[in-house]
């Protein structure tokens, strides 16, 4: 595991997409920091930068990493490997880089403005955000064999979690306004991820304005400590299951 | 050794292999014939566990090597047209295969490499390199970690004439030395001094499976080629015979 782990990083790393979206990454950060006039404003904005940027640039480049890696994966299995081996090792290269992207591009500008809970709970979530994107391309290369249309799937879930679940949620709210709709709503914050990363750390920022109506009725349900913990949870979740289910199709795949 | 039983495939609704049942043993070179598209690469990868098969059981050293993958570090496969990473260098590359098949007793073996001159060109990248060059360093691979088992498929194939001389003189010495060897190649005049055994498939099927000896003594032919001409001849499957013009 550790061996192919190695060269997988080190191809990631010679990548120099890598490299441009954490100077990306870092340049945001800063600005935004040194525009907005308190560091409490300067995080609600980075908030909107991670919920949008992270999760679109971690899908997309994951899926195109891994159709590009077709050759690698289709030398490594003929190789006495175990696929989970194979599998895992790419998961972990591309989980590895972008997370420490991540970490050198917004993670210090936080530590730097803002290293309180809040800052840590941030730099935390766009963590588990990131992975969980990169899963979830897992997922979706596993759907087609075709380049194009993995990307265009990818782009697909990436609008989907980013802005049409927002969409849905608003027209269901509206529909049934009648009815008590407070534990669905915390329910469908479950099936979205960027969600769940929104009222994390908004819970934790304890901006009500901004919390909108599931951030409201998660802190009534799970007060704001339990709520972010089950909300990691959630997180946790939404790593492990797309890559298992990837997982088994990959040792099904052939090459 | 090795032993195929009952194994099927499909892809979707090409029936690619069809109930196969055979055996291979050490020191034997088997010949695996038949018209493109017939299952022979699709046969080789199931054994590599490339391919999961539909059905069917892989014994290797009769044990049972469904989701097994320590066997593998038993062959040497030489694939027809090798994929490689395209930014790695040949030396990277055979640096990250040694690292994987790393074995405390066996030193790795690049006399191929050294004798196709690969040294010269190692700090080339990959993608750089041409269909030839590339086959070398699949060839040069699959010697490197003396594997009990070589499987190749179409190791000539766009090899020149030296290059493919050298290749089948290593060939013939680890098949003294009482390996395994399993090939494909649709030019039999080279396979002649090699082989032991034929195999000639059609449509995920054995035709045949016989010893080269007794197929000489049937047809009373003395090359591998006319001998597998005339007896596919007398049975009118397909056009095999198209194929089997020797080169």
């Amino acid at each position: 595991m550790k061996k192919i782990l190695k060269y997988v990083i080190v191809d990631i790393i010679q990548n120099k997409i890598v490299l441009i979206y954490t100077a990306l990454l870092l340049l945001i950060s800063l600005s935004v920091f040194n525009i907005e006039s308190s560091a409490a404003k300067g995080m609600a904005s980075l908030l909107n930068l991670i919920l949008l940027v992270v999760p679109l640039v971690c899908i997309i480049f994951s899926t195109i990493y891994i159709y590009n890696s077709t050759e690698f994966t289709e030398l490594l299995v003929s190789q006495p490997l175990k696929r989970k081996t194979i599998w895992l090792s790419l998961f972990g290269g591309l989980a590895t880089s972008l997370s420490l992207a991540f970490l050198i591009g917004v993670g210090i500008p936080v530590l730097l403005y803002h290293a309180d809970a809040t800052g840590l709970v941030m730099i935390l979530s766009g963590l588990f955000l990131t992975v969980v994107f990169v899963s979830i391309a897992f997922l979706a290369v596993g759907w087609t064999r075709d380049k194009a249309k993995g990307i265009g799937w990818a782009i697909a879930l990436w609008l989907f979690f980013a802005l049409i679940f927002d969409a849905i949620v608003l027209f269901l709210l509206f529909q049934f306004q009648d009815y008590p709709l407070e534990n669905a709503m915390v329910i469908m914050s479950f099936i979205n991820p960027i969600d769940l990363s929104r009222v994390q750390i908004l819970l934790q920022m304890d901006i009500s304005a901004l919390m909108g109506y599931t951030g409201a009725v998660f802190r009534e349900f799970f007060g704001s400590s339990m709520g972010i913990i089950i909300s990691f949870l959630g997180l946790s979740v939404w790593i492990a299951v797309p890559l298992l289910f990837s997982l088994r199709s990959f040792k099904r795949k052939d090459m | 050794m090795i032993e195929l039983k009952n194994i099927s495939k499909k892809f979707g609704r090409l029936q690619v292999l069809n109930g196969i049942n055979t055996k291979f043993k050490e020191g034997e070179c088997i010949a695996l014939l038949g018209p493109n598209g017939c299952g022979k690469t699709t046969m080789i990868k199931t054994i590599l566990g490339m391919v999961v098969p539909d059905s069917g059981q892989i014994l290797f050293d009769g044990k049972e090597v469904n989701n097994e993958w320590q066997y593998r570090k038993y062959i040497g496969y030489m694939p027809q047209i090798g994929r490689y990473p395209e930014n790695m260098t040949i030396a990277h590359l055979i640096q990250m295969m040694k690292d994987i098949r790393k074995d405390g007793n066996i030193a790795p073996d690049d006399r191929l490499a050294k004798s196709f001159g690969l040294n010269d060109m190692m700090n080339k990248k990959m993608r750089t390199l041409s269909g030839g060059t590339t086959q070398k360093v699949s060839a040069s691979l699959a010697f490197m970690f003396k594997p009990r088992v070589l499987i190749l498929d179409e190791p000539t194939a766009g090899l020149d004439p030296i290059s493919s001389e050298k290749l089948k003189e290593r060939i013939i010495e680890e098949k003294e030395k009482g390996k395994l060897i399993l090939i494909t190649s649709h030019i039999l005049s080279e396979l002649d001094d090699l082989v032991t055994k034929v195999i000639y498939m059609n449509e995920g099927n054995f035709l045949f499976e016989k010893p080269l000896a007794e197929l000489k003594e049937i047809t009373g032919e003395e090359k591998l080629s006319r001998a597998v001409a005339k007896i596919m001849g007398g049975q009118s499957i397909g056009k095999p015979s198209n194929q089997m013009q020797p080169a």
